[in-house]
């Protein structure tokens, strides 16, 4: 019995000990132009010095999974290591005369509509391979949408620990409140990617959410 | 609600397209890739369906996939609308156990309504709390 206690006790604190030290895999998830590339500059450029892509009113910009790997993000003294995961925006519909209206050429408007479709294809295969997901969501536009609640779904099935991020707080229309009674059993943050407003918040619940990860 | 926002003009563009009910226990027993090609085989022959029940996160997922790894490879496949229509209000605990008993004996959540059509055909799903309406295309 007392080898069983001793047992358990130590391989809890070796797989702590693990756990602190390896880089935790943070998903930025959403629909597009919700805005996880945005956010997951600001990040980077707050730790880095470094950005990790271009962002752009035109829905579908990042259409590859993009990496940031070893980010240390430091926060009250603590410090964690992370793998910075930004997904292409997960949608079920793309037409390539959306593009036309922000005038974009048509060959290039079908050349991006093919490539966004792909993007979404391998933002679903990451899904499972996250170890925390952040779910950006555009606080100005109505959260009752099938994405949202397919993506956050999925993340649950999986027991991954997610975070709702209701972005561009800095408009006037934005919501937050409607994001948390849509999705009441997750926190929910509102924040400005573009500004940097709240970001400390975020933070925070990034360290509380990390201690989740199975 | 089903709102029509094309004119009695344009009605033509919609030619084929029909709204078919699929009761739960027609996917019961399927696993996920048949679940998925029954649905498919529906959506892409023009149809609106509304199936009792609904998918797996992970099989809802893999309808996304599936048919965005279809669009441009289908003649005029845009991709799908989707909207699952359920209880969504905070349950207690003995409400999730008592669910979760009475989904386990259905075989599914037979609460539940899925809506599920082609983007050519649906222009959007719009939802919230109280209400859902299915805006076709003119």
């Amino acid at each position: 019995m007392v080898i069983k206690i001793m047992k358990n006790f130590f391989s809890r604190i070796f797989s702590n000990l693990f756990k602190n030290n390896r880089e935790i895999k943070l998903g930025f998830y959403g629909p597009p132009n919700a805005g996880k590339t945005s956010l997951a500059n600001h990040i980077c450029k707050d730790f880095t010095g470094e950005e990790m892509g271009s962002v752009s009113k035109i829905p579908h910009e990042t259409r590859n999974v993009q990496f940031k790997e070893k980010v240390e993000i430091e926060y009250k003294g603590k410090t964690l290591m992370f793998k910075m995961v930004d997904t292409p925006g997960i949608a079920t519909k793309i037409d390539y005369e959306e593009f036309l209206k922000y005038k974009v050429k048509k060959k290039e408007a079908k050349k991006r509509a093919k490539e966004a479709t792909q993007g979404v294809v391998e933002s679903i295969k990451w899904l499972e391979d996250m170890d925390l997901v952040v779910v950006v969501l555009d606080a100005t536009e109505n959260p009752y949408n099938q994405v949202n609640i397919t993506i956050i779904g999925n993340l649950q099935a999986r027991k991954i620990p997610v975070l709702i991020i209701a972005n561009k707080i800095d408009l006037k229309k934005a919501d937050i409140k409607k994001i948390e009674s849509a999705f009441p059993e997750y926190d929910t943050i509102g924040i400005s990617a573009k500004t940097g407003k709240n970001l400390e918040e975020f933070y925070e619940s990034v360290f509380k959410l990390s201690k989740k990860i199975r | 609600m089903v709102k029509k926002i094309n004119s009695k003009k344009k009605l033509g563009k919609l030619k084929g397209f029909s709204i078919q009910f699929m009761p739960y226990y027609e996917i019961r027993e399927l696993g996920s890739n048949d679940r998925i090609r029954k649905v498919l085989e529906i959506v892409l022959g023009n149809n609106i369906l509304i199936l009792q029940g609904k998918l797996q996160p992970e099989e809802e997922t893999r309808l996304i996939g599936d048919t965005m790894a279809m669009i441009g490879h289908v003649k005029s496949f845009k991709g799908i609308e989707l909207a699952v229509i359920d209880n969504s209000k905070k349950e207690t605990f003995i409400e999730r156990v008592k669910k979760s008993v009475l989904d386990t004996l259905a075989g599914g959540d037979l609460g539940a309504v899925t809506i599920i059509g082609p983007a050519s055909i649906i222009k959007e799903i719009k939802r919230n709390p109280k209400k859902i309406e299915l805006m076709l295309k003119g």
